[in-house]
């Protein structure tokens, strides 16, 4: 005798009870902190930070924590808190020529105004499996230099006075807020940017090695990259003027892009942007590639039909929330549907069937 | 219990004011898809999050609420939606289609016909029903200005010819007073009769997609078909095991690894309330007083 799949309320009691179990782990070791998350697990939180679309280090890891370590998972809850949230106003433009930096490097000039600062990078260590750190020593701390107090001027800039990039307009346009509006394709440069920067890191990369393997060729100089602090201004209708409210790290790519003119532009270098918080640079630099590519419009390149190209392509399926919740969602119950697909097919199996026996 | 940290029904106030903007501009333009700026929010996309979103901007704390997923109550999902209204909006639940005033659902129509005051919100998950013809957005929304549906009847015609009729089973395209052709969403097409001329107002929810489209009362919603191929609801050819009914739309559970199965309404208030009033199919025993 069949009896109805009941119990779902105490099916989910019991699942959720069991995750949070499973989240603790063994209890004989230490429960891990939110602190200990933020501070030595940093670029994790950086990540989170950036495609949540928040800057909030402390529930960044909070939601790693959570999410027993699955970032995509901790992105989600720290987008769904952040719609929560409400808007009390918008910040000035943030200033990345003041941007005290710790890493600044131009693949493009031996050296530059403001010079090259390698910074706390992966890029030169071997990577081989550091055994000590299983052991938990102690690291014995970095040699230090007095800070840098002169500028650090943009290298697009000393390109821009020769005249020798192309030139952005500039505009006071507030753009439109991809969290607010529903995307309306075309779509800004501004608007594009906001998606490719809370994009999938996984599928930002992806498109913009496509690039580099020539689906829609932009061959990029990372002009230069920087990564550091930049104050936040903000104005308050109060006191009549902005005052700063806080810091945040970010890290900038700028691509110098091979450009021989098109019917509407001189030959001149074409710029690709990218924009991350955090310590984010393989997202920076694969951002401002695939900022490039998009922008095949409005400098008249040819249309090649690359994936990195096509806007409706990257921007509809370059978030990994909307992105693995559809996959997701598969998983689901489906049994009315399927069952309307199996009358579907024992109806169209028996009619074909039936004119086979007919033939013979 | 009521969450009070967030506000009743979770969405903040001018949220819910710019979802009922799109569903009264939905309202006023049966079958069209109006763009909404979507919110995360916190259940996955492809959970049903544009119904949800749509059910909170229409709750008030007088309502009561129904929600069900594959026609039954009690399945997860339909559990989980319906508790999250219930801790963060505090209104009366039920399982009976014709208390509730606000029904969400996911790919059923429920077999009671509704009355005129009730609301039926659907979880849509593509709500373009040229997609599958035309990936772009920017050319199927083209296509609905140009009301421009050549292709899909062309899909049907060539389902016609490779399999001697229409091989859609759900999902079935509709066309809406006769402008635009709209995605039921994946109702199986036995339901499709049932969205032409309801009472209720009936609104479609797509979060990730950032659509919302509506039929008010008593539209009329055709099935696509040829005069020589007419639209057919089909269902499997049996009656329910459990209450007999011989026309509600059945779901097959697989009873054992030789092959037997039996065939139960999907729809579980529908099969609850006609066992409880005494109806007993091939496989069913009567119910002992009632639910």
């Amino acid at each position: 005798m069949y009896v109805a799949v009941k119990g779902g309320e105490r099916a989910i009691d019991a699942a959720h009870a069991w995750l949070a179990e499973e989240r603790r782990g063994d209890t004989t070791i230490a429960e891990l902190s939110v602190a200990q998350i933020r501070s030595q697990l940093a670029l994790a939180v950086n990540r989170v930070m950036a495609e949540g679309s928040l800057h909030d280090p402390d529930l960044a890891a909070l939601a790693i924590k959570q999410s027993r370590g699955d970032l995509i998972e901790a992105i989600f809850l720290i987008r769904a808190y952040r719609t929560t949230l409400p808007r009390l106003g918008a910040s000035h433009p943030v200033e990345t020529a003041n941007m005290a930096v710790t890493r600044r490097i131009s693949a493009t000039f031996k050296d530059l105004p403001g010079g090259q600062i390698l910074g706390p990078t992966f890029d030169y260590t071997h990577r081989l499996l550091d055994f000590k750190l299983a052991a938990e020593g102690e690291v014995p701390s970095a040699p230090t230099a007095p800070a840098i107090m002169e500028p650090v001027p943009h290298v697009t800039g000393m390109l821009g006075r020769d005249g020798l990039i192309q030139s952005e307009p500039a505009g006071n346009d507030t753009p439109s807020d991809l969290t607010r509006e529903p995307m309306e394709l075309p779509a800004s440069r501004a608007l594009r940017l906001q998606a490719i920067t809370r994009g999938d890191e996984g599928f930002i990369l992806s498109m913009a090695y496509s690039t580099q393997r020539g689906y829609g060729r932009t061959h990029a100089f990372v002009g230069e990259l920087r990564i550091g602090t930049v104050a936040v201004e903000m104005d308050i209708p109060e006191l009549g003027f902005a005052v700063e409210i806080g810091e945040i790290e970010l890290t900038e790519c700028e691509t110098v892009n091979q450009f021989k003119g098109s019917k509407t532009e001189p030959p001149q270098f074409t710029r690709g942007y990218g924009l991350v918080f955090g310590q984010t640079e393989r997202k920076a630099i694969a951002m401002s590639l695939v900022d490039r590519a998009l922008r095949w419009k409005e400098l008249g390149e040819d249309y090649s039909g690359a994936p990195a190209q096509d806007e409706e392509f990257v921007l509809m399926h370059s978030d990994n929330i909307q992105a693995t919740g559809f996959l997701e969602h598969i998983k689901l119950p489906h049994y009315v549907d399927f069952q309307a697909e199996l009358e579907m097919v024992r109806k169209l199996r028996a009619e074909a069937l039936a004119s086979k026996r007919a033939a013979e | 219990m009521t969450e009070q940290a967030y506000n009743f029904a979770y969405l903040d106030e001018q949220t819910k004011t710019m979802i009922r903007r799109a569903i009264l501009k939905g309202v006023a333009i049966p079958g069209y898809q109006v763009p909404f700026a979507s919110r995360e929010m916190p259940m996955p996309y492809g959970w049903g999050t544009g119904g949800v979103q749509v059910t909170a901007a229409c709750l008030v704390p007088e309502d009561t609420l129904k929600v069900i997923d594959q026609g039954a109550d009690d399945t997860t999902n339909a559990v989980s939606i319906r508790r999250f209204f219930q801790r963060t909006a505090g209104v009366a639940v039920t399982e009976a289609t014709t208390e509730a005033t606000v029904i969400q659902t996911r790919h059923r129509i429920p077999e009671t016909a509704l009355a005129e005051g009730q609301i039926l919100v659907y979880q849509v998950p593509i709500p373009e029903p040229l997609r599958f013809l035309e990936p772009r957005e920017t050319e199927t929304r083209k296509m609905h200005e140009l009301e421009d549906y050549g292709l899909m009847h062309v899909k049907l015609y060539e389902d016609i010819a490779r399999h001697g009729q229409i091989a859609t089973s759900y999902d079935y395209p509709v066309k809406v007073e006769g402008r635009y052709v709209m995605d039921p969403s994946p109702i199986p097409k036995f339901d499709n009769p049932k969205l032409a001329g309801n009472a209720a107002i009936q609104l479609f929810g797509a979060g990730r997609e950032q659509r919302i489209y509506a039929l008010p009362p008593y539209t009329e919603a055709i099935s696509l078909d040829f005069d020589d191929y007419p639209f057919v609801a089909s269902k499997a050819d049996h009656a329910c095991d459990l209450c007999g009914a011989a026309a509600s739309y059945l779901d097959e559970v697989i009873t054992d690894d030789q092959g037997s199965r039996m065939f139960v309404c999907s729809d579980t208030d529908f099969c609850g309330s006609r066992r409880a009033a005494g109806h007993v199919g091939r496989l069913g025993t009567p119910l002992a007083g009632g639910k």
